[in-house]
């Protein structure tokens, strides 16, 4: 057709690596570590899984077990984190028309903090301390988007005010946590929970946590060229015939699904949704119709990568919200001096 | 013809707070008619316009469109009646020019759909017609402040609404790119689509429209034809400053045009 070729499009290469290296990493996460396990075995103990496929053990029942019970479920929640905060983060963007908003911008991750460092503080069950998490992530939500609805609307600058307030208060409410917390024992833990790992995140986590993230994600996926509409502007979008405050509404329940089941199985992993989006900006424009995908994989690549750093550059695992953050803010320098503070 | 009237305001009354912009407007716009909105700043004349396009409501009074109450409207289906052109303005993301022209199609997709084929070659075939088809693979924010205006107004079209409300169309332009923007909007005119347009310049309703209405700080002073209204009284009492009138020549082309008086 004509009109082929009119608009510059990513080309399918650029686009097959971006969906092959995810898997690439994932593959190499499971064989990688202290306990080091063949490539093949890998491939093997993981098609043996698949129903009727019966496969001969050529490996140790402890590789099954690393591979099947810790670095399996490890990986995928990597995945999910990492596409979940970077979609988060573009459509967040998109919708305030702002480079630096985060998932976190309504108040999620200060909401689930306080969540568990009460938790931590009560000595409850590591079960109940993430409910806890992240039931007070959706609650800080809930203040902020309350407070900001003003005459059936919800203007998007009351929104970042409002969660800068809630915000504001969840942390102190953690400060007071932390000064009330015995220093020997609770301190450490909720300090340690708060800095993030994926590490803890077991099978049953991921089974319970896995399909409402992919919902949500599916979600926002669906919406995604309305995204485009709303960053024109809430007023523009409305006479273009957009229920502004439908989408509005929809994109902060999903994104907070997303963000506090991360706060509260992987604590607080900073700076994901401002790199990816604005570094996807770069290679596939800003377009959310191509944005949203290209966030998925590279989000995901992003934070099987970084987790993998966590747990093998040094004896004792880092905890990941440190190794975003370090990673992340730099990057995230470098891309806005690149770009001029421009968004591709 | 009374069922000719696509629009219709009646005793409407718009304030702020406490203050009033305008009180007891009523106005009539009939199927093809193209009206200009004349005013000194700060008259309402824009907020006319967003109580017509149902973004800001009226204080009391009515306002239908099509016979339908415009509050009442779904907001997509007002989008399939009402258009409306902004004025230019800058772009948070540099989407490309055929995209944002595209958005138009909003109203006509289901929530989860995105434009088609279809739809992008509806899109190029506008900017054809605008003569802007070249710019189809730009990016929006790096294109001049005439494009970028005749990108809104080829977005606007797109939607294939019945009435088309410009808010100043050519304020912040020069003059090539108000010449393109007006002899489009009188293309559009003659091509029979409603349209209603503010401006600050009294010289363009020479150009485009055949109807005028001039408001004042209490609402309508003048409204009829534009050669009967656009007279020096009415134009210096909009005004508030002593206005004059000049007809000229060059070779065929006989034109009119004002220009305050200063002394």
């Amino acid at each position: 057709m004509k009109l082929d070729g009119i608009e510059k499009k990513t080309s399918p290469f650029v686009w097959g690596i971006m969906i092959v290296l995810p898997f690439l990493f994932f593959f190499v996460s499971l064989f990688l570590g202290r306990y080091m396990i063949a490539p093949g075995d890998v491939a093997k103990i993981l098609l043996d899984q698949i129903p009727g496929v019966n496969i001969k053990p050529t490996w140790e029942t402890t590789a099954e077990t690393v591979v099947l019970r810790v670095r399996f479920p490890r990986a995928v929640m990597a995945a999910l984190v990492g596409a979940g905060l970077s979609m988060s983060g573009a459509a967040f963007q998109g919708m305030f028309q702002n480079p630096l908003v985060s998932p976190y911008v309504l108040g999620v991750s200060a909401g689930a903090s306080f969540g568990a460092a009460l938790g931590l503080l009560m000595s409850w069950p590591i079960w109940l301390v993430q409910i806890v998490a992240f039931v007070f992530g959706i609650i800080a939500v809930a203040i902020t988007y309350s407070m900001a609805h003003l005459y059936k609307t919800t203007p998007i600058l009351m929104l970042v005010l409002s969660g800068m307030v809630v915000s504001a208060f969840f942390q102190a409410m953690v400060s007071f946590i932390k000064f009330a917390a015995d220093d020997e024992d609770k301190l450490p833990a909720i300090t340690f929970w708060l800095m993030g790992s994926i590490g803890k995140v077991g099978l049953e986590d991921l089974a319970h946590s896995a399909i409402p993230m992919i919902i949500a994600m599916a979600v926002l996926y669906a919406i995604r060229w309305r995204l485009n509409v709303l960053s024109m502007g809430e007023r523009e979008a409305e006479s273009l015939g957009v229920n502004t405050e439908r989408i509005k509404v929809i994109v902060i329940i999903t994104t907070t699904l997303i963000s506090s089941m991360t706060v509260s199985l992987c604590g607080i992993i900073g700076w994901v949704g401002q790199v990816i989006p604005h570094f996807c900006r770069m290679i596939v424009g800003p377009n959310h119709k191509a944005l949203i995908p290209a966030t998925i994989f590279v989000g995901a690549t992003y934070i099987i990568i970084i987790d993998n750093l966590c747990r093998l550059v040094s004896i004792t695992e880092i905890p990941i919200g440190i190794l975003t953050s370090v990673v992340g803010a730099p990057v995230f320098a470098y891309l806005l001096r690149k770009t001029k503070g421009g968004w591709t | 013809m009374a069922d000719d009237v696509i629009i219709k305001v009646e005793n409407a009354s718009f304030s702020y707070g406490k203050k009033p912009v305008w009180e007891d407007l009523n106005l009539e716009v009939r199927r093809g008619e193209c009206l200009s909105l004349l005013g000194p700043n700060g008259c309402g004349k824009t907020t006319l316009l967003n109580c017509i396009s149902g973004s800001n409501y009226l204080t009391s009074g009515s306002i239908k469109i099509m016979d339908k109450e415009v509050s009442e409207y779904e907001v997509g289906e007002r989008a399939k009646k009402l258009g409306y052109v902004f004025q230019e303005h800058s772009a948070p993301f540099p989407y490309s020019s055929i995209e944002v022209v595209r958005m138009g199609r909003t109203p006509h997709l289901g929530f989860f759909e995105s434009p088609d084929e279809k739809d992008t070659e509806l899109a190029y075939s506008i900017m054809e017609e605008l003569g802007i088809a070249h710019l189809a693979g730009e990016s929006y924010t790096q294109i001049s402040g005439g494009e970028r205006q005749l990108v809104l107004i080829a977005r606007t079209l797109c939607q294939q609404p019945d009435i088309l409300l410009f808010d100043e169309p050519t304020s912040h332009l020069d003059f090539k790119n108000q010449a393109l923007v007006l002899r489009n909007i009188r293309k559009l005119s003659e091509r029979g689509m409603t349209i209603i347009m503010t401006s600050h310049f009294p010289n363009h309703v020479w150009h485009v429209g055949d109807r005028v209405a001039m408001m004042g700080y209490d609402g309508i002073i003048a409204d009829g034809p534009v050669d009967e209204v656009m007279t020096e009284e009415n134009l210096s009492e909009t005004y508030g400053v002593p206005v004059r009138i000049f007809e000229g020549k060059s070779g065929e082309k006989r034109t009119k045009f004002c220009d305050p008086d200063l002394d």
